[in-house]
């Protein structure tokens, strides 16, 4: 949906690999970066400085078992901000991966080859970084298996009727299906960094991982099609989870929460946010492992496009839910949405507009879209843009709902942005690692494109 | 038996319970043996109550003290004592908060080092020896208001043993301008007692007689008697007021005027009522003043005028001679001889003392309450006057300013410690008897003046009893005493009315000037004079008006705020003279223009960890002339004071949250709070109805009667284990109260009205909550209440976002206090106390529920109506809050609930709330 190659670029059909590659050379240029290649002061000063916000992520959940999670801004009734938000915020960003490589796998977009890896790793990143989240957000979250329907000694369940177990099976299989997706995709590469590693530690690690690949054809048909499956599986998750956290809010009756439009609203923004994210990824890494041949400004521009395009999505929800409270006339309806633009965090709401809105329509030039460093600020300005509008929809709706003597404020604490920008850190972390330790783009698929390419 | 309520069942117990455990004074001292037979009727498990008296002021107030396995845990009212009718006010709820406090003197202190009582009393004897042989010359003693008997029998023996010994009084928000008023118009000191439920037609003058007064539950219960549309014609109430108080709040036709134009106002009243006053001038307000006019006369023997403790004696004369003139004389109140011993005006009682003190005549002061280094005026610089005198004695409950300035400090017993009696304000007496053994072995004021009287006995029992044999002991048996004990009063003991006539006011009587900026000092509505200033429950309480917690504030109007060029939050100095202050400002809407009201008892030094620093201390600018009003400059200082408050939303934004509507509104449309649009239920539902075939409850709170006096949100806190948060806390929002008290300002026909709105759990049929909790730790039961299961609840804190009414609170943090032993023995042992990251809300006192159902059950028949009374209705002293069995079709709660005033609350939602309101009817006049 998002590929539309015009004619000044790309004919249809027309593959992204530069040519002079050999199926040896793809295979050296990818794997060397985890097998040879050593670390440079650029990727090491990133890493320490996430290692930091990481460590600092700890330490803060530490106080929040020992203390409470009062030790956020949130009160009645806010009684949800920070943790929420980021759950949310996260969960959207871990949609991109599995956008890339299921629909567009079963779609045959092949340019989604060089990217749909990393994308992957994101995902599964930040889906697991985001559950996490709604676990320290419980005030007593040594608790939080009594979500799983287990069969316990005075046969309690939990109950049905609530979307946060709904919520819990969403992202619980999501995750899964992710991590098998990604792991099933990695078996091949798994099995070349184990033919082609220098110790005989990472032989060992690499080759049990790899499960005993060795190439055969009976592998091959078997991967592809049990491949294809999972991204059959894959498929659906896509729109279910987010949809699932939309109806978190949804189910609710709060103003600002309780609109149908949501499961859609929510899928784009998570799409919207997810290709900002694979983008913000995407140009560091071409950049510092000289990648350009494998992630090209194709890659890039079809990126943005998907960013213009989810971007509308996303606008839409706006519009719809201002003229869905008007077209409604429910006072209370009416009043959260003047609340928003007007009101205490209505500064939030016009740079969400701002970010979310007006700055991807730069997209509409070429020019923007091939611009790399456009790109990356705006892959930048999209994802704190859709963190504000997590935050707006947490927090604004919850500030100032049916009776006035009950309404507040949400004023964030240090260690509600320590939780915000260490999990950050601990993603940039995961990342990081994932880099120097697993293929960032899918050998085995650089080279079955290379292989179509050279047959037609 | 079937007559029998639960009330008169509690009462034979804790009868039998005081007979079973003699004087119950404590616990036998010598031998300590195992409950191998236990105590008859001390049942483990089950409450005992004991009927006594705290006082209110100095005057008494009936109580019925529950006690769980001996400790007391809660107050309710006595319904026999005329000044409770089986409600309290807010301070009397927090009285056994008092009793625990961990903070309370514990030892005498000689030089504020620890001492003993017998070093104490060797000193004494020492210093007596002394005395007696100079007649008592330089002995002092300095007591608040008496009402005791006993108290008043020990003094009169002191005065036959040290002649020359000198008594004076003093209570800081005395009642001088009251007595003066009285001794001008009757020649005498005089008592007058308000009938307010035979009132027609009321005017308060700077008058809230709903709070902090020793009859205001008294006075609230008649008031509201008058003002039920349902049953009747409404009294129609007309207040001038400077400051906002309560009875302002539920007037039917208000003005805010300054102090000086309240004088102004009355001047011309009286002489359009036909009294000569020196007053030309025409009213302030000529239209109220016009109506008011009207309505008086229109109500002959039904018209009352209420005057303020603030105004001057000779208005006060002149309204005694006002309201006799209204013919009301017998019917809207009668005159009484004085309850208290020898009323003094005690202004001038403390500034002699003070006097003498200078003047070197006192050689001993022995203070029995109070905390005149605290309250005193300013201008006698009591706490300096005091270390000069050689032998001073302080008997307080905590080591407070005072005791700071004493050679000795004795830690006093705290009400529910000792024997004592005391009367109530129309008269009638109780005995207050000790419901658990001294916690921090105090002495009660009987046994210290036991002391001074060199007396033989020197328990508080024996002097009590004393007495009693002396005044009402005629046959000789203990009947009679016992059924005081068992009852809380003493019957027939009311002072019965005298007939006198007012004088004609002198004419000599200048009417005030009108100040530029008038300071206008008052109680506080949580902290009274200071005395609670360590109370938590109360500290956290929010203010009725502002709902401000933790502090106190400069108040003032908008139009004077913005004379002042100030904003809420701002501080300014207060300067009189030489005296300054420093204040935070908060603007209330319906405060008077060109003045300031200083709530007293904030800013103290020696209050305990909990109440020393907390707001600014208004007494350093109360001087012994000008005790209520006073001139004052005032200067922005630039800086800010962090004001923290309960409610930051004043409007109702056109929502129909508090449904108001005239007398006339009513009479013409009484269904008018359903009527319209106001209304939309929608009839689907997703999920079946819930069976309830055995109960159901309901609650219907009548919002015509709620005077917004915060009595129910700590009775609720006292029986519910509700712990407090803090002022950090309840600034982040999390306040932690079941039962909070909204208030709204609404603007209708030029009138800005303060409308209260009491908001527990609606316990909706259809629960928001229910449906989000994904491990179902709030559910339905079969009785219709929406529960809460504290040890399921993992606190996702769905349910609160899901609560429209925002009734649910959260344990953000551990807030309930884990560490002190005092304050766990004061839980109540049949609510579990909640642990920090667990959602909690009013549960309409499931305990005691429960407690009802298994009685009835042990009966074998259903609870009948009234014998399940939640802690917030119990406490209500208009009987605002109505709680009942909906399945029972002759129950109160059900009648109620079919009133054409019924309306639920935001009914919109369907949430099918089971707690309903009444709509608020205000009997405007309609101009003809």
């Amino acid at each position: 949906m998002a590929e539309q190659p015009s004619a000044t670029t790309t004919a249809p059909g027309e593959v992204t690999l530069p040519s002079g590659y050999t199926y040896t050379s793809v295979t050296d240029k990818i794997a060397n970066i985890v097998l040879t290649r050593r670390s440079r002061w650029p990727w090491f000063l990133t890493f320490s400085i996430a290692l930091v916000c990481m460590l600092a992520f700890f330490l803060a959940c530490g106080v929040l078992f020992i203390v409470g999670p009062g030790i956020w801004g949130i009160n009645i009734p806010v009684a949800w901000g920070y943790a929420i938000g980021n759950f949310v915020w996260w969960i959207g960003i871990g949609h991109a991966g599995t956008f890339i490589s299921a629909i567009l796998l079963l779609l045959r977009q092949k340019w989604r080859t060089s990217i749909n890896r990393f994308a992957e790793a994101m995902t599964l990143f930040a889906a697991g970084i985001a559950g996490i989240f709604p676990i320290l957000h419980l005030g007593r979250p040594w608790f939080f298996y009594w979500l799983v329907p287990y069969p316990d000694a005075m046969s309690l369940w939990p109950q049905w009727r609530s979307p946060l177990v709904w919520d819990f099976f969403a992202i619980s299989t999501y995750l899964t299906v992710s991590l098998v997706f990604w792991y099933m995709g990695l078996i091949p590469d798994l099995a070349t960094l184990r033919d082609r590693a220098k110790t005989r530690t990472q032989q060992l690690i690499y080759g049990l991982f790899a499960l005993g690949w060795r190439g055969e054809a009976r592998h091959w048909a078997r991967h592809q099609s049990a491949y294809l499956l999972m991204a059959g599986l894959a498929t659906p998750l896509v729109v279910s989870v987010h949809s699932v956290v939309s109806l978190d809010f949804a189910i609710g009756n709060t103003p600002g929460y309780h609109s149908t439009i949501f499961p859609p609203y929510f899928v784009a923004g998570a799409l919207f946010s997810g290709f900002a994210m694979v983008l913000t990824l995407a140009i560091p890494l071409r950049h510092f492992f000289g990648l350009h041949e494998f992630i090209t400004m194709r890659h890039l521009e079809n990126c943005a496009k998907v960013l213009l395009a989810t971007g509308w999505f996303v606008a839409y929800g706006y519009l719809s839910e201002t003229f869905m409270a008007y077209y409604s006339n429910d006072p209370f309806e009416i009043y959260m949405v003047q609340n928003r633009m007007t009101g205490p965090y209505a500064p939030v709401y016009w740079a969400l507009i701002t970010c979310n809105v007006l700055a991807p329509q730069i997209m509409w030039w070429r020019a923007a879209r091939r611009s790399v460093p456009v790109l990356f600020v705006l892959s930048l300005v999209v994802n704190m843009g859709m963190w504000m509008e997590r935050f707006l929809i947490v927090v604004s709706s919850l500030h100032r709902d049916f009776l006035p003597s009950a309404w507040g404020l949400f004023i964030p604490t240090r260690w509600d942005w320590i939780h915000l920008l260490g999990s950050i850190g601990m993603f940039v972390v995961l990342f990081m690692l994932f880099i120097r330790f697993l293929p960032a783009i899918s050998i085995a698929e650089i080279r079955e494109m290379l292989h179509e390419e050279k047959s037609s | 038996m079937s007559d029998l309520d639960r009330r008169d069942v509690l009462k034979l117990l804790a009868a039998s319970a005081a007979l079973a455990t003699g004087a119950c004074s404590g616990p036998p001292e010598e031998k300590i043996v195992p409950f191998a037979r236990a105590p008859e009727m001390a049942i483990p498990g089950k409450p005992l109550f004991y009927a006594t008296s705290v006082s209110s002021r100095g005057y008494g107030m009936g109580v019925l003290v529950e006690t769980n396995e001996g400790r007391p845990t809660k107050v309710e009212g006595n319904p026999l004592h005329p000044a409770s009718l089986g409600s309290t006010d807010p301070f009397t709820q927090a009285a056994v908060l008092q009793l625990w406090d961990p903070a309370r003197s514990q030892t005498v202190l000689h030089e504020g080092q620890v001492a003993t009582w017998p070093q104490f009393l060797a000193a004494m004897e020492a210093r007596l020896t002394e005395l007696e042989r100079a007649r008592g010359a330089g002995l002092a003693l300095l007591t608040g208001t008496v009402c005791s008997p006993s108290l008043q029998w020990q003094l009169t023996q002191l005065r036959e043993r040290y002649p020359e010994a000198r008594w004076y009084q003093y209570d800081p928000l005395h009642a001088d301008n009251e007595l003066r008023g009285g001794e001008l118009a009757f020649g005498r000191a005089i008592d007058t007692r308000y009938r307010l439920d035979r009132v027609q037609t009321l005017l308060t003058l700077d008058a809230d007689f709903l709070s902090c007064e020793p009859y205001s539950v008294r006075y609230a219960r008649d008031f509201a008697g008058r003002r039920n549309p349902d049953r009747g014609a409404m009294s129609r109430v007309y207040t001038v007021e400077s400051s906002p108080g309560l009875i302002g709040a539920k007037a039917d036709h208000r003005v805010a005027l300054p102090p000086s134009r309240i004088e102004q106002l009355v001047l011309h009243l009286a002489r359009a009522l036909g009294v000569e006053t020196p007053y030309e001038g025409d009213s302030p307000e000529p239209r109220f003043s016009a109506a008011l006019l009207e309505d008086l006369r229109r109500s002959p023997g039904a018209a009352l005028i209420l005057p303020g403790r603030a105004l001057p004696p000779q208005i006060h004369a002149l309204v005694h001679m006002l309201n006799h003139r209204l013919g009301g004389a017998g019917t809207t109140f009668e005159h009484i001889e004085p309850v208290a011993f020898m009323p003094t005006p005690q202004l001038e009682s403390i500034r002699a003392l003070s006097e003498s003190i200078s003047a070197g005549e006192v050689r001993m002061l022995a203070m029995l309450e109070g905390n005149p280094a605290y309250d005193a005026p300013a201008d006698l610089d009591f706490s300096s006057r005091l270390r000069s005198v050689p032998e001073t004695v302080h008997v307080s409950l905590y080591v407070d300013e005072t005791s700071a300035n004493c050679r000795w400090h004795v830690p006093r017993t705290h009400e529910f410690e000792a024997w004592s009696d005391l009367r109530g304000f129309d008269g009638t007496l109780g005995i207050v008897q000790p419901v658990i053994a001294p916690l921090y072995g105090g002495h009660s004021v009987h046994e210290v003046l036991n002391v001074l009287l060199r007396s033989s006995t020197n328990s508080g029992y024996q002097t009590v009893r004393a007495h009693w044999q002396r005044t009402f002991n005629h046959g000789g048996d203990d009947e009679q005493w016992r059924k005081a004990l068992r009852d809380g009063i003493v019957a027939n003991t009311a002072a019965t009315p005298v007939t006198v006539s007012p004088r004609p006011p002198s004419t000599g009587f200048t009417p005030a000037k009108a100040e530029s900026l008038a300071a206008i000092f008052t109680a506080d509505s949580s902290l009274l004079d200071g005395r609670f200033a360590n109370n938590v429950w109360l500290q956290e309480l929010p203010r009725p008006m502002s709902k401000l917690t933790w502090d106190n504030a400069a108040y003032v109007s908008p139009r004077t705020a913005a004379r002042l060029g100030v904003a809420t939050g701002d501080e300014i100095e207060l300067q009189r003279g030489q005296r300054a202050v420093r204040a935070g400002v908060w603007i209330l809407p319906t405060h008077a223009d060109d003045c300031i009201t200083l709530p007293l008892g904030y800013g103290r030094t020696h209050a305990g960890p909990a109440g020393s620093g907390v707001g600014f201390d208004a007494y350093r600018l109360r001087t012994a002339d000008s005790p209520w009003v006073a001139d004052i400059r005032v200067r922005r200082t630039g800086e800010h004071r962090w004001l923290v408050s309960t409610q930051h939303h004043a409007r109702m934004e056109g929502r129909e949250i508090v449904r108001t509507a005239t007398a006339e509104e009513f009479a013409r449309d009484p269904h008018f709070a359903t009527t319209e649009k106001k209304e939309r239920v929608p009839e689907h539902t997703l999920y079946p109805d819930y069976p309830h075939d055995s109960y159901q409850w309901g609650m219907v709170i009548d919002l015509n009667a709620c005077i917004g006096c915060n009595a129910c949100t700590i009775a609720c806190q006292a029986e519910n284990n509700i712990p407090v948060v803090g002022k950090e806390e309840v600034d982040r929002g999390r306040e932690m109260h079941w039962i909070r008290i909204d208030r709204y300002y609404s603007q209708d026909s030029g009138r800005l009205d303060t409308d209260f709105q009491p908001v527990p759990c609606m316990h909706c049929e259809r629960a928001p909550c229910e449906l989000v909790c994904p491990v179902e730790a709030t559910t339905h039961d079969s009785q219709g209440l929406n529960l809460q299961v504290y040890n399921r609840c993992i606190g996702t804190r769905f349910c609160s976002n899901n609560c429209p009414y925002k009734v649910r609170r959260f344990n953000f943090l551990q807030y309930s206090n884990e560490s002190s032993e005092p304050l766990k023995a004061l839980q109540n042992p049949d609510v579990t106390v909640r642990q920090r990251g667990v959602m909690e809300k009013c549960t309409y006192c499931v305990q005691r529920i429960q407690r009802g159902r298994i009685e009835a059950q042990e009966l074998g028949r259903r609870i009948a109506d009234g014998e399940v009374v939640t802690a917030c209705q119990a406490v209500c002293p208009t009987q605002a809050i109505t709680f009942g069995d909906l399945n029972d079709s002759h129950s109160l709660v059900r009648k109620l609930k079919s009133s054409p005033r019924n309306y639920s609350l935001l009914a919109e939602l369907n949430t099918r709330p089971r707690t309903t309101y009444l709509a608020q009817v205000r009997n405007v006049r309609t101009e003809s």
